[in-house]
């Protein structure tokens, strides 16, 4: 079977949605973001709402989303995706607006923005990757950093004595009248990808059902930060990270 | 002192008269001014923060409900800091957006607005100045000049700062303001303080515009971030660029967009500058103090002239030049330790005794206290 | 003509609602006029005072430090502003709570009993529309046309009907304000 044959149209099995353009990622093999991007590109296309979406990039690793999502982007300030993404969907309310937002940017510098567009229940979908370090700037702790998890900050590993505890955002919003739906999600295999698929999708159409804010948390890997290979990193996170974030909705109205 | 009074100042022809003079007469405080004024220019959108001495403009603006009436949006943030990052967000849909607050709000603001100069989104800031540093007091202060006018955020990147110096003129600046920050996609902010925020005086309010549609928005803002259409790439908002070259090649075009606001956006108002032995430059409410310091000084044989920088970025160091040539001396009067003089200084380059007369923290001097420091200081 | 006033006394007096209300009344005789109060938490208790000018020509500083009449409705505020009237003019007092009278004799001082009046009104609210009174008496700088329409403009429209209580006090000002026996 030469060349040809192969890339037949009715033998393709698998093609990337248009939506995720041909730029080469920054991303480290093995990372979870291109996984999300690519599911964000799929349900953008798949909901029609390529002319129709805003999308929010933070500071951290996924500041350069916009480089691969072929859909209108702002680039938000450190921490301030929840703010900037309540002002364009308050001015523009029947876009599809949402942010995407790492664990540093979403629960250390932005957790006031945060908290606060949930609890204001702004119509949009917040998709907080949370793989317990602050990947950009060279592995340093978050406040999702697990006990013990040794980073360039805490190289000892973290204590609560001196670094306090693990932080449980998606917890936290879940009390917020204004969330109407808070799940806690991950893309390490085809099953949880699946899944992952499906509540960010669900959080898109609360959004535009007006329904209020929508947290989807993806606990990830990060293979470089945390000194693994992308298979072990997967390995360590099934058991550590979901012992401390577990799997699964927190909240469903 | 009527922003629209031909001669002495140096509008633009775009804006020169653009008010119905048959339009009632209204008597308001100075922030209830810039609330009426953003609903009547078409502003999409208002997010702010309570503080003292600014807190009428969101007081206001809740209470005329124009989300029932124009569809502008008007919300509390939950901090200086979103609120700036929410005008960041609807300006880059290309919405007329703006944010108000007071000295240390807009300290805590800074952050938000380099990050609109370096991503080149044109809205307004509005600063009802009060004393400090840090949380200082809440009486009027023109403390922020270098704040607003040397950069005030990191980078290289500057504002266009307009000084109102009544009630009138807060009125006028909203849409001067963003009328401004449109055409040079860049933000305008307008530096008042306490006394021009607080004191009531008769002010006629521009005309009603209708807000920009989404249709207009495209057309004019190609740039904007309103869903990518097939026509076009996907846009993107961003200060960010790693690449040090790419880099410079935007500081520069910035820079170019500054010296075009330079050459055509200067104003300034002059008063009794003619035969004038010495000259006054003062700005904001202290422009109106000196005002009566002419009228003292008057009576007392004394001729003083007075300069009122309008735009304070950018300054017009050529007509203070101008303007100084033949006089004993200047004398700049703040609600300040001595920022402007800098500027002053570098306008008349040397040429002639420039002094400085201010009062601190709050303090706001009575016209006699002016004319007293010229009499000690230059005479 | 310009008249620059000084209103002053404690809060919750309603010095800043008599200024606006000249203020309003100066407008609806196409007027300038300038209302500059001492802003902050004075309004919640403590001092309160408020700078307004009438003026028949554009207004320069809204801030002076001399005024043609001063209306000081407590002892700090007779302290603070005596001195600062212009010779020959004038100066209203309340004598209520007044325990050092004003001295200077280069200007002209009245007395009005308004916190005596308003109790026999048993109208404490009342207070300031009665010094309002006492002082168009002495200078008619607007006439009672306009300060009805002024109250009308600076009154919201479910106190309208307190309209007629407030022109009933300033007439028992003008009858009550009386030259300061010295």
């Amino acid at each position: 079977m030469d060349i040809n044959e192969i890339i037949k149209p009715e033998n393709l099995v698998y093609s990337k949605p248009t939506l995720l353009n041909d730029n080469t990622m920054h991303y480290c093999p093995g990372c979870s973001h291109g996984v999300v991007h690519k599911l964000i590109a799929e349900i953008v296309e798949e909901m029609g709402m390529t002319q129709d979406t805003i999308a929010v990039s933070p500071v951290g690793c996924a500041v350069f989303a916009y480089n691969y999502v072929d859909v209108d982007w702002i680039e938000a300030a450190h921490g301030r995706a929840p703010a900037v993404a309540t002002a364009a969907k308050r001015l523009n309310p029947n876009k599809l607006v949402f942010t995407y937002q790492g664990d540093g940017d979403l629960a250390a510098i932005g957790t006031a923005e945060t908290i606060h567009a949930c609890n204001r229940g702004e119509n949009i979908t917040i998709i907080f990757i949370n793989n317990g370090i602050y990947g950009m700037t060279g592995g340093q702790m978050a406040p999702t950093t697990l006990e013990g998890m040794v980073t360039a900050t805490c190289p000892y590993g973290r204590t609560p004595e001196l670094n306090g505890y693990p932080l449980h955002i998606s917890e936290l919003v879940a009390k917020l009248a204004g969330a109407c739906y808070v799940t806690r999600q991950s893309v390490h295999n085809v099953a949880a990808i699946r899944k992952a698929k499906k509540a960010i999708r669900q959080g898109f159409e609360n959004s535009m059902a007006k329904k209020g804010t929508s947290l989807i948390e993806i606990v990830s890997t990060c293979n470089t930060g945390w000194k693994m290979s992308p298979d072990k990193a997967n390995a360590w996170m099934e058991e550590h990270m979901f012992a401390e974030y577990p799997m699964g909705d927190l909240k469903n109205v | 002192m009527n922003a629209c009074a031909p001669g002495k100042m140096q509008y633009n022809d775009n804006y020169k008269g653009k008010h119905n003079m048959s339009e009632e007469v209204k008597l308001m405080k100075g922030n209830e001014a810039i609330a009426h004024a953003a609903i009547r220019y078409g502003a999409d959108g208002y997010f702010g923060y309570p503080i003292t001495p600014q807190s009428e403009v969101m007081e206001t603006l809740m209470a005329l409900k124009p989300w029932e009436d124009t569809g502008m949006v008007v919300l509390q943030a939950e901090s200086e800091v979103a609120a700036i990052n929410m005008v960041y967000g609807g300006a880059s849909c290309g919405k007329a957006v703006m944010t108000s607050s007071s000295s240390p709000g807009v300290s805590l603001k800074q952050e938000g607005i380099s990050y609109c100069a370096g991503a080149e989104l044109p809205c307004l800031v509005v600063n009802v100045m009060r004393g400090g540093p840090g949380l200082g007091t809440i009486q009027p202060s023109q403390a922020d000049y270098f704040q607003a006018t040397k950069g005030g955020g990191h980078g290289d990147y500057h504002l266009i700062v307009l000084a109102p110096a009544s009630v009138q003129e807060m009125a006028d600046f909203v849409g001067l303001g963003f009328d401004l920050a449109f055409k040079y996609r860049n933000p305008a902010m307008i530096l008042a303080d306490g006394v021009i925020g607080q004191m009531m005086e008769k002010v006629v309010l521009p005309p009603y515009r209708p807000r920009r549609t989404e249709e207009e928005i495209r057309k004019t803002m190609p740039w904007a971030t309103q869903g990518r259409t097939p026509d076009r790439e996907r846009n993107v908002i961003t200060s960010l660029e790693l690449d040090p070259a790419i880099m410079e090649q935007r500081n520069i075009k910035l820079q170019a967009t500054y010296r075009r606001i330079e050459e055509n956006e200067i104003r300034y108002e002059k008063l009794n500058c003619e035969g004038a032995d010495y000259l006054m430059v003062a700005f904001g409410s202290m422009a109106r103090i000196c005002q009566k310091t002419i009228e003292l000084a008057a009576a007392e044989g004394i001729k003083l002239g007075l300069l009122r920088p309008i735009t304070l970025w950018p300054f017009p160091y050529a007509a203070i030049n101008e303007t100084a040539k033949g006089k004993k001396g200047v004398l700049v009067a703040e609600l300040n330790a001595g920022q402007m003089i800098e500027d002053v200084k570098l306008a008349v380059n040397c040429s002639l005794p420039v002094e400085h007369f201010g009062r601190l923290g709050g303090i706001v001097p009575s016209p006699d206290e002016v004319l007293a420091a010229i009499k000690e200081k230059l005479m | 003509m310009t008249h620059e006033i000084i209103i002053a006394g404690f809060g919750g007096q309603g010095v800043l609602s008599m200024g606006k209300i000249l203020a309003y009344s100066g407008l609806m005789e196409g007027k300038e006029v300038t209302w500059m109060p001492a802003y902050g938490p004075e309004q919640r208790g403590g001092t309160a005072n408020v700078t307004v000018i009438l003026s028949d020509e554009r207004i320069s500083s809204p801030v002076l430090h001399s005024y043609d009449i001063a209306i000081v409705l407590n002892q700090p505020s007779l302290d603070k502003f005596e001195d600062k009237v212009k010779p020959g003019g004038i100066l209203i007092y309340d004598s209520y709570g007044i325990t050092t009278p004003p001295t200077r004799t280069d200007i002209e001082c009245y007395c009005i009993d308004a916190t005596e009046i308003a109790a026999q009104m048993n109208n404490s609210k009342a207070f300031n529309m009665i010094v309002l009174g006492g002082l168009l008496k002495l200078c008619p700088m607007v006439t009672m046309d306009s300060v009805i329409k002024g109250l009308k403009k600076s009154l919201p429209e479910r106190h309208h009907k307190l309209i007629p209580m407030n022109e009933q006090a300033i007439y028992k000002g003008m009858e009550s304000i009386v030259p300061m026996k010295r």
